[in-house]
């Protein structure tokens, strides 16, 4: 597990454990095996924490699993849930970050009678203010898509609601590390026998100034 | 090869090898060859519907493979791990699906909670039968998902090899763990080409042991050499990690006092010079003591589980911690370290002994004496000594340690009476310790025992049981009956749940709710089952029968009636620092 350049200072009593919670980021990536969304789950369950968004999917490496929690807690909770992850036999490596470390988005899709959308609404500016667009339009129904931050989705529920909005979903969160250079390069190292500092467990010391004094 | 040129014959001979290796088996052989090349020599297990190809199997492999048929799943799994313990190798475990599987939940828990290496092989319903509620079927890759360091579900045959290979690997190395193989029985028949069994040595997302990072080693160094009062408190990891030489020469080159855990017990001997005792609720006094005296911390193949903490935010707290484990998770867990050595302590301990300085501490060991010296006159002189009233657990304790020498593997149940033998037993040897320590799982002892015996036939195996943990798991006695296992059984009958009673009397104002426990004959039971045994109830009969048990060949059951409202002491109450641990 590792924490790159995450803007939370580091944890440095018990005291920190309670408060200063907020919203992580933690990325997973796993083998693509059964079972295994079950067991990342139940470490969050077993000590009763909810989990805002889940999003898993295949990595850009084939084989590979990537998965997307959001969980709302504070850092040094994070940490330990991301070691005992880590230490799960099919997970590769964890990271977590707060939001500010990460560019994320959610998607959302709306669907709205045609004739009241059609008759009392602008659609072309609803469309363009709210960075939306018409996925599929039918005689009977629209679906409408926006994709951004939770505000943004809720906005044009807020703005469909008045005019019948008949159905509504919105995804799980996929989160882009700002400061990554991807997994490609890690995996070969965790192909290697002997792996390297990059594949090095639960790696929270490279600060290491932070922790050890004499 | 040696020759360049292959001649006509020894190409035949190896397309002959090659057709071999290549051989048609079922699922159900593939599984036994991979035990086999594991090095398995005996299984713990009982049959049933869905595993049933797997025993038609074994029974062609009887003269490699011993299968010892207990009486209850759960007596299996704890069999397997009482040999896990003993012998260091992988406790192998056979059951059916359903009620056969659920019933090694609690095996699985135990194992995952104490590190011990099993390999559980369980039947499942045929693969088209998955999710029908077809007979005897559970999902038992999600019940044991959390109990188990690993589990995977085998639908195909040709999978058997590889999964076992990964099986094996997973549950040995790194920190042990308790992996559960699900079969269907439709991949225990099917015949597939069996290609041989490699051993895996490599999972790219598992990584058993952490880089060990010399820096950490210096610091930890440093920190140890400007120690006034140092104190090392290890754990199971010293034993799981076969590095008892390694800790011995450390613990001796620092001169730095020395206690253990409950599983860490044995890993150097119990009368080891350095070897200051016991530590956590009940533990001895100096050590739980001193933890909030010393000031560096150093923490061995141990997880700080609360019994042994107390409460955690009056623990240590003016030491700076060093923590050496193979688990990453562990470090800050519970207790915040100063210096993380991570890594199996086989190679971190002789990289740290190196660089300690060699010292003498007196006066800081005679701290630990003094404390001793209190303990004795407050406790364990009239608990090991009683010259009057009824018996003692610890005189037993302390008679056995005369008797074997402190030579004996001692397997424990729950309670008071784990308490009271793992404070007093003497052991010379590592792995002569084997208690259910995580998980306190009553009815754990006898069939661990069981377990115990066959991972190290050559020793004495003596299972102390309370008269409530026996009684959970006493079917076992037909396992021990029908193989004429030699274990020695020394039932503690105190007539209570002692240790219920013990906290109802302290904490609940002497309201015994539900911990009279009234008990069978157990000697009639004993013989009911053809194995020997006898009733204590004097003092003065107490050491000629426990050498009698012990020269009795085969399995024999001492049933001792102690005195009925002992208390273990000292005790860190619950919610108490371990400095404010009780002496009466």
């Amino acid at each position: 597990m590792s924490k790159e350049n995450s803007k939370v200072s580091p944890s440095g009593g018990d005291l920190e454990g309670a408060i200063g919670k907020q919203e992580f980021n933690i990325t997973v990536y796993t083998e693509n095996q059964i079972g295994l969304l079950n067991r990342i789950a139940i470490i969050f369950t077993r000590r009763k924490i909810n989990i805002d968004s889940l999003n898993t999917s295949p990595s850009e490496i084939e084989s590979i699993h990537r998965f997307n929690i959001v969980i709302t807690e504070s850092e040094d909770v994070v940490r330990k849930l991301c070691r005992q992850i880590e230490k799960q036999v099919e997970v590769l490596k964890v990271y977590y970050h707060t939001n500010q470390d990460v560019i994320w988005q959610e998607m959302a899709l709306y669907k709205v009678s045609t004739d009241v959308i059609a008759e009392k609404v602008s659609v072309e500016r609803l469309l363009r203010e709210n960075g939306a667009r018409a996925v599929v339009i039918r005689k009977d129904y629209t679906v409408f898509e926006t994709t951004g931050h939770r505000e943004e989705t809720d906005n044009l529920i807020a703005i469909l609601q008045p005019y019948g909005l008949i159905e509504f979903v919105r995804s799980a969160r996929v989160a882009i590390i700002k400061d990554s250079d991807g997994f490609n390069s890690k995996l070969r190292e965790f192909e290697r026998l002997e792996p390297g500092e990059d594949v090095i467990e639960n790696e929270y010391l490279n600060k290491g100034d932070k922790v050890f004094t004499m | 090869m040696e020759t360049q040129t292959i001649g006509k014959q020894e190409v035949n001979e190896v397309e002959a090898v090659a057709a071999k290796s290549f051989e048609e088996v079922s699922g159900s052989v593939a599984l036994l060859e991979a035990l086999i090349v594991e090095g398995v020599d005996t299984i713990f297990g009982y049959p049933g519907g869905a595993i049933m190809p797997i025993y038609d199997a074994l029974y062609d492999y009887h003269e490699k493979l011993t299968h010892i048929l207990v009486r209850h799943e759960q007596g299996g799994i704890h069999a397997g791990q009482g040999y896990a313990r003993t012998s260091g190798k992988v406790g192998v475990v056979f059951a059916t699906s359903g009620p056969g599987a659920t019933n090694l939940v609690t095996g699985l828990a135990d194992a995952q909670i104490d590190s011990t290496p099993l390999v559980c092989i369980t039947g499942q319903v045929f693969a088209h039968l998955l999710g029908t509620d077809a007979f005897q079927e559970t999902d038992v890759i999600n019940i044991t998902t959390p109990v188990t360091k690993w589990n995977y579900q085998v639908t195909d045959a040709n999978e058997i090899p590889e999964v076992l290979a990964k099986a094996f690997y997973i549950a040995k190395t790194g920190r042990p763990g308790p992996v559960l193989i699900d079969i269907t029985k439709n991949a225990q028949i099917q015949k597939f080409k069996y290609k041989g069994y490699t051993p895996c040595n490599h999972i790219r997302s598992y990584r058993p042991k952490p880089i060990v990072r010399p820096q950490y080693i210096q610091q930890a160094a440093d920190l140890i050499n400007q120690a006034k009062k140092p104190f090392i408190i290890w754990g199971q990891g010293v034993i799981l990690g076969s590095a008892e030489a390694e800790f011995k020469a450390f613990v001796e080159k620092s001169g730095i006092p020395a206690a253990w855990t409950i599983l860490g017990a044995g890993a150097i001997p119990t009368n080891h010079p350095l070897n200051v005792g016991m530590l956590g609720m009940h533990g001895n006094y100096g050590p739980n003591v001193l933890t909030n005296e010393c000031d560096v911390l150093i923490a061995i193949g141990m997880r700080f589980d609360d019994r042994v903490t107390g409460r955690l935010d009056k623990y240590a707290r003016q030491a700076k911690v060093i923590h050496l484990d193979i688990d990453p998770a562990e470090i800050d867990k519970n207790v915040k370290t100063t210096v993380p050595v991570w890594g199996d302590c086989k190679e971190t301990l002789p990289l740290l002994t190196e660089l300690v300085e060699q010292k003498v501490l007196t006066e800081w060991h005679n701290l630990f004496k003094d404390y001793t010296q209190k303990e004795v006159d407050a406790v364990i002189q009239k608990e090991l000594n009683p010259e009057t009233g009824e018996m003692t657990m610890g005189e037993v304790v302390k008679i056995l340690n005369d008797i074997t020498d402190g030579e004996a593997v001692i397997v424990t149940d729950v309670g008071q009476h784990q308490m009271v033998a793992c404070r007093y037993a003497k052991l010379n040897k590592t792995r002569s310790n084997v208690t259910s320590g995580g998980l306190g799982t009553m009815g754990f002892a006898l069939p661990a025992a069981i377990g115990a015996k066959y991972g190290t036939p050559d020793r004495e195996v003596v299972a102390i049981i309370g008269d409530g943990g026996f009684q959970m798991t006493c079917q076992e006695l037909g396992t021990i009956m029908q193989n004429n296992v030699d274990v020695k059984i020394i039932i503690l009958n105190n007539r209570f749940l002692g240790m219920v009673r013990q906290w109802q009397e302290l904490f609940n104002e002497r309201r015994y709710s539900f911990v009279d426990i009234e008990s069978p004959d157990f000697v009639a039971l004993a013989a009911a089952y053809r194995i020997p045994g006898k009733r204590v109830d004097e003092r003065e009969e107490l050491a000629t029968s426990l050498k009698h048990m012990l020269a009795t060949k085969g399995p024999y059951l001492l049933e001792v009636m102690v005195t009925k409202e002992n208390n273990v002491f000292p005790m860190v109450p619950q919610g108490c620092s371990v400095s404010e641990i009780r002496l009466k």
